[in-house]
């Protein structure tokens, strides 16, 4: 009995768990913000600053995606997620969207049953190593001490690396990177392995950074993107093509300081217009407003302002756009062509009752939830002290039913 | 042989005392204090020097690496600008990063024009638990104290202030029902007491706190446990944990004891459960497992179920320290009990529980700080306590390669509170003792 009881309660949770999953567009807009898994901290990708309000490159996917489906990059709820959390909170239907340095692999995709959207930055394995040393190659650490964080890919890359040359070198695990730093700077090894993107964020803080070098090899490929739960295309499409609309934006030439101009009015460019929703009605296919990129790409600017603003040349992180440049340039980033020529399949959205207030709602002790389930129909949020206090206009007395 | 006699012999003879006079020099002071403890042999006195050499050169090493001119910086570069400027060594602290950053080491997310909330939550915490800890505060503060974790929950969390209200008076309810049921039989009346509260909060407080909020809306804004970070994250998750575990470890060590066969299955069950398995293996079921089985969409307080599992943790642990007091209380104790007509509870209550906790309370105050410092395990499953927020202040560029100011902050914080519980358990001890051992 108590076993039937149980496996009735699982099936009842896996048919709702896919009730759930089919209609993430309009759980967001329900809940009135996007629960965004981001890193607890990685330098440049993501960090809360002193006041708490979160910044950084894959923090800026979240922020435009909350932009494109919502018109509000603040209306962002991120939940930090470890290496381990990460994809049990995005499969359980904890976060919306995963943006957190997560390369793309088979496994991930296939066993794990996510969707990656796409690829934000390509990053790849480097090593850093002492300029007294004199190493100008890879090939030349024969026998060297090697800092490798454990459990990670990084540790497979590495052994293949030194077996495939034919050298040898001898492991010194350690857990996070900032002990990485503490090992590496005390001289327990001579070199120190990790991605290209982190090996420079780490150089960066350093006293003197000049006296460490990074060698030129780059010895694994590790495309990072955005990924989302298999199953809910329309979501999976939404976060794709926000992404893709940075990526096209900075191809087209739209920045945040020209696109309220450009979106004003349409202008010579098709691909600008339908991109900016003047002409077409490409937000409407997708199930969003018509500005909806205009709002993703207003929210931090297109791709290479982000890039510029979080981890650029410019900052101390100084990341080259090196692969991750436009196709037209030496990277391999683009947006699909088949952006703004070809249709995309048509999909019929189904209809978001925003005027529908339920009062599970309202006691739930969400503002946002009750903002957003009055948002739409003819009636006003009163106060901010939980539940809502709602008062439709035409009647007064029909707080009840709300 | 006679002139000896006749002579003269002038003794002398004092007429009058002499002053005091101080001790001689090597007998007293500072020098007597040294020689005494510090020089009483040659031995002793290597030893001396050679500690006082290792102290200086802790000291030395420590002491210019903390007193560092760099509180009002802005970032780790400015530091190191700064220190190089000033001639030094870069081998010294960079305080500004505690001055930037200190309000989300205590109070992680929360909106800073709250920070009132958690501080008075704080005050009302240790007003609350005074009359507890100390016996000789009014007992009318008793009832402050009941309505304590109320005040809390409303301080912290926010919201309408009539869902707490109802809650207690639900408990209220059961006090009543009990009360009036209990001349009629013992048995109904606890059964009353249980139910009347639950169905009270099951069907009745959410209509009614609708509608009370609705006529009049009083309360606090309403901050959700995913802003609560830092500092305030461990001392929530620790002191509900401490609360909640006492209590509960008590029952599970009764039920240990006890003659009932189901009851003690059960408890040894739970306890050997609880404690075989590693508490971080149990903030992971709380984290990730319990999302699959949760329907999705409920967003059961991630911060709640970590409270919960640690509360569970920690009650295995005290029940066994409890044992322990139980098993040292003499036979004659319980027999001497039974002989005076007493009931079990009755027994339990007046005659071997208040031996047997005294016995405890090394143990239990013990259980109490580990738990306290092993919220900081929660860092594993995603939520910012002090050390989770480590990393992420080390994530922003300003302050990329920071270590140990941080490090050095989180435990002195700790080392307050852990060093204040094990004072306290002290005191107590020494009060309650009644042997004359």
């Amino acid at each position: 009995m108590t076993k039937t009881l149980f496996l009735g309660a699982l099936t009842v949770a896996g048919l709702s768990a896919a009730a759930a999953s089919a209609a993430t567009l309009d759980d967001v807009k329900e809940r009135g913000n996007l629960n965004c898994g981001v890193s607890t901290g990685l330098t440049g990708f993501s960090a809360p600053n002193a006041s708490g309000d979160w910044e950084g490159f894959d923090v800026a996917v979240c922020r435009a995606v909350a932009a494109a489906v919502l018109g509000d990059s603040s209306a962002v709820e991120f939940v930090p997620t470890t290496g381990e959390t990460r994809f049990t909170a995005l499969s359980s239907g904890e976060i919306d969207l995963l943006a957190r340095n997560t390369t793309w692999t088979f496994s991930r995709d296939n066993d794990l049953k996510f969707e990656f959207v796409g690829v934000n930055y390509y990053d790849g394995q480097g090593f850093m190593v002492p300029r007294e040393l004199g190493v100008s190659s890879a090939l030349d650490l024969d026998g060297a001490t090697v800092c490798i964080q454990t459990g990670t890919t990084t540790e497979l890359n590495l052994a293949d690396f030194f077996r495939v040359n034919n050298i040898s070198y001898e492991p010194v695990p350690i857990q996070t990177n900032a002990e990485a730093q503490q090992q590496y700077l005390a001289g327990a090894c001579d070199v120190y392995t990790t991605d290209a993107s982190g090996l420079a964020a780490t150089r960066a803080s350093f006293e003197t950074p000049g006296d460490h070098v990074l060698l030129p090899e780059i010895i694994s490929k590790e495309p990072l993107g955005p990924l989302v739960r298999h199953g809910d295309n329309e979501w999976g499409d939404i976060t794709r093509w926000t992404l893709n609309a940075l990526i096209a934006a900075e191809e087209l030439g739209v920045t945040s300081a020209n696109i309220d101009d450009m979106a004003s009015e349409a202008g010579n460019n098709p691909e600008i217009n339908r991109l900016l929703g003047t002409e077409g009605n490409l937000g409407e296919m997708i199930g969003l407003e018509a500005d909806w990129a205009k709002n993703a790409i207003s929210a931090n600017g297109n791709y290479g302002e982000i890039f510029e603003k979080n981890i650029g040349e410019n900052t101390p992180i100084g990341l080259a756009r090196g692969l991750n440049d436009r196709q037209s340039e030496v990277g391999r980033l683009s947006s699909e062509p088949t952006y703004l020529r070809h249709a995309l399949s048509f999909h019929n959205n189904s209809v978001h009752h925003a005027g529908t207030c339920r009062r599970r709602d309202l006691v739930a002790y969400s503002q946002s939830a009750a903002k957003s389930c009055c948002t739409g129909s003819d009636a006003e949020l009163l106060l901010s002290v939980q539940p809502c206090r709602i008062r439709y206009r035409h009647d007064p007395h029909s707080v009840h039913q709300c | 042989m006679s002139d000896t006699d006749s002579e003269v012999i002038s003794f002398f003879v004092r007429e009058k005392m002499l002053e005091e006079q101080e001790p001689p020099l090597t007998e007293r002071g500072a020098v007597k204090w040294l020689r005494e403890n510090l020089f009483s042999s040659w031995l002793n006195g290597l030893l001396t020097i050679v500690s006082l050499y290792v102290i200086w050169y802790i000291l030395s090493g420590i002491v210019p690496w903390l007193w560092s001119p760099t509180w009002s910086l802005g970032s780790l570069s400015e530091c190191r600008e700064v220190l190089t400027g000033l001639g030094e060594t870069t081998h010294q602290a960079c305080w500004g990063v505690i001055r930037d950053r200190w309000q989300q080491l205590l109070f992680g997310f929360y909106p800073s024009d709250a920070y009132w909330r958690p501080t008075l939550a704080l005050v009302i915490l240790l007003a609350g638990l005074a009359p507890v800890l100390f016996g000789s505060i009014p007992r009318w503060f008793l009832l402050f104290s009941a309505a304590t974790p109320f005040v809390l929950f409303l301080l912290l969390w926010g919201g309408p202030i009539w869902t707490p209200l109802l809650v207690g008076v639900g408990l209220v309810l059961g006090v009543v029902a009990f009360r009036y049921l209990v001349g009629v039989n013992q048995i109904v009346a606890v059964l009353a007491a249980i139910i009347v509260p639950v169905l009270f909060w099951l069907f009745l407080v959410e209509p009614i706190a609708f509608e009370l909020t609705y006529t009049a809306p009083i309360g606090l804004e309403f901050i959700p446990s995913k802003d609560f970070g830092g500092f305030m994250l461990s001392v929530v998750i620790g002191v509900a944990a401490i609360i909640l575990s006492l209590p509960l470890g008590i029952m599970l060590a009764l039920g240990r004891a006890s003659d009932l066969f189901i009851v003690t299955k059960l408890s040894v069950i739970f306890i050997e459960i609880i404690r075989g398995v590693p508490l971080i293996v149990w903030l992971f079921t709380a984290s990730l497992l319990l999302n699959y089985f949760l329907p999705p969409g409920t967003s059961f307080d991630l911060t709640l179920r970590v409270i919960i599992m640690v509360t569970l943790f920690s009650a295995a642990y005290i029940a066994e320290v409890v044992r322990g007091g139980l098993a040292a209380v003499p036979k004659g104790q319980y027999e001497g009990a039974d002989s005076l007509g007493l009931s079990y509870w009755q027994s339990m209550q007046l005659i071997v529980l208040p031996q047997a906790l005294k016995i405890s309370i090394p143990g239990i105050v013990n259980t109490f700080i580990g738990l306290f410092k092993d919220t900081t395990l929660v860092v594993f499953i995603g939520l910012l306590d002090p050390l989770g927020l480590t990393s992420a202040i080390r994530a922003s560029t300003d302050w990329n390669g920071i270590y140990w100011e941080l490090y050095v902050f989180i435990g002195v914080l700790f080392f307050i509170a852990c060093y204040g519980m094990g004072r306290y358990s002290l005191w107590l001890e020494t009060k309650l003792q009644r042997e004359n051992r």
